[in-house]
Parts: C-alpha cells; structure tokens; sequence
C-alpha cells in the first residue's frame, strides 16, 4: 500500500483477531462439545461483540466482509481497502 | 458457500526479506502436511463423515483455509522485495525461472502439490486417524521451520499456527471417541 494506515487500523483490526479467536475455538469445542451451555454462552457474547467491533471498524476504514454496505454512492471501496497481505 | 473477510486470522508481521525463510515455508504451502493438503483433506472427508463430527471437519478445514492465507502472506512479504540474486542465494532460481515472484503450491524442495498426499478412505475411523496424524506432522513441521528461522515477528505467527495444530489434533482425537461411543450404543439392541 503506498499511504501508510494509521495505528488506529492495527489496534482495532487486532482486537477483531482476538475477538474473532475466541469464536472460532469455542466453535470448535461445542462441535465436539454440543451440549456445554457455558460455553454456548461465551460464544454468543463473542459473537455478538465480534459483530460491534466489525461495525465501528468498517466505519471508519471501509468494508471488512463481502456483503458489507459500501459508504459511498459513487467509489467502491472494496477494492480500495488494503487486502490482508498488503498490511 | 464461503464468505471473504478482509483480514488474517492472526497477525503476520516480517522483519526483514528473507526468500531462505520463504523457501522453508513452502512446505505448510503446497507440501504433503501442508495447510494446502489439510483444507483440501478434511473439506472432502465431510461428505462421507458421519453427521455427529461433519461440523468439526467443516470447522477445521474452513481455518485451514485461513492458515494458507497466513503461510501466502509469509511468504510473499518475505521475497516481495528480493533481487534475482537474493533469490538466487537462496535456492529459489528455479523457482524464479518459473514462476517470477508469484506463489506457486510447492513444497520447501520445489515438488508441486498433488492430491496423492491426502486421502479420503470413507472409513471414519480411518479418516480421522489420518487427519490426527497430519496434524502431529503439521505441528512437527511448524517446529523445524521455527528452529531454522531467525525471524522473531515471524515466529510469533508460526508458534500460533503450531499451537493451533495442538488444538485441532485434540479436537480430532474427541470426535474418534464420539463416533466409537456411537458405535458401541448401536450395538445394544
């Protein structure tokens, strides 16, 4: 990417990983685990908050998921934002 | 379907151009324990799999997937910046001849990828005994590459994708006691 992100993207698009970690290993334990109703608890919060953080990210630097509302009527700014091997 | 999101699972961070370090991580590529071989394996045992672990298999293989996306981005902010003689000395003038600076489902000597390094036995038990297996492989994998790599950013990401090995041959290992619990109930009638 040629102008540099500012240190504002890293933190958030981090706390996104980390977020979106806790869903994905709490998946994988309640597919082996179906019936641990603690942790479907946990998922549902991480996943709910997963969802937060992604909102506030995307408003401020553009689409992270495809399907995501574009913020401009006239610039597509899927392809404008920096794909994940370019940060 | 699959959807796309704009980000890596973890974070991967390079310290320095290195093409020696991209050469060894072509093996998590398109090598035979690679997460190419795994996403591939587990999203086409599914199918067959009985209904009480497809989940899981599902769930593995879709991170597997991200994990391939960990090991490109590796790889390619590794040798972005390298010269032909850089990559030169670092055994990749085959490479280079072939393929520039693009990615390409190799492993760490230069073999392609071939579905002959995954199998799909349609026995469950069998299935999933390969899959702890390429896991343990994966995770041993993940270890040798650390040992030869001099990159601390790098090996923070490595050592997550190791630990995430761990992990999923654990979750394998629960889903062969489920399907022999199954198996055990059936037999009481």
């Amino acid at each position: 990417m040629t102008k540099p992100l500012p240190k504002e993207y890293y933190k958030q698009l981090e706390e996104i990983q980390t977020a979106d970690f806790v869903v994905m290993e709490l998946m994988l334990y309640l597919d082996t685990h179906p019936t641990d109703q603690q942790a479907i608890g946990q998922y549902n919060q991480f996943s709910q908050y997963s969802k937060q953080l992604k909102r506030a990210f995307e408003s401020q630097f553009g689409p992270l998921q495809q399907g995501s509302l574009n913020p401009s009527q006239t610039d597509w700014a899927w392809s404008e934002s920096p794909w994940p091997w370019q940060v | 379907m699959w959807t796309y999101e704009k980000k890596l699972q973890y974070p991967v961070k390079v310290s320095t151009c290195n093409p020696t370090l991209a050469k060894y991580l072509m093996e998590q590529y398109g090598g035979a324990d690679g997460e190419l071989a795994a996403a591939l394996r587990y999203m086409n045992q599914r199918y067959t799999i009985p209904g009480k672990v497809i989940g899981l298999l599902n769930d593995i293989a879709t991170e597997e997937f991200a994990h391939l996306e960990m090991i490109a981005t590796m790889i390619y902010k590794l040798t972005k910046d390298a010269t032909p003689q850089q990559l030169r000395d670092a055994g990749l003038a085959e490479h280079y001849v072939s393929h520039d600076s693009a990615l390409f489902y190799n492993n760490a000597a230069g073999v392609p990828f071939t579905a002959a390094y995954i199998q799909a036995k349609g026995d469950p038990i069998a299935d999933l005994y390969e899959d702890i297996a390429a896991e343990e492989k994966a995770r041993a994998t993940y270890q040798w590459i650390i040992d030869m790599s001099d990159d601390p950013d790098l090996n923070d990401s490595l050592r997550f994708l190791r630990e995430r090995e761990v992990v999923h041959s654990q979750r394998f290992r629960e889903a062969v006691e489920i399907l022999k619990d199954e198996r055990d109930q059936k037999k009481v009638f």
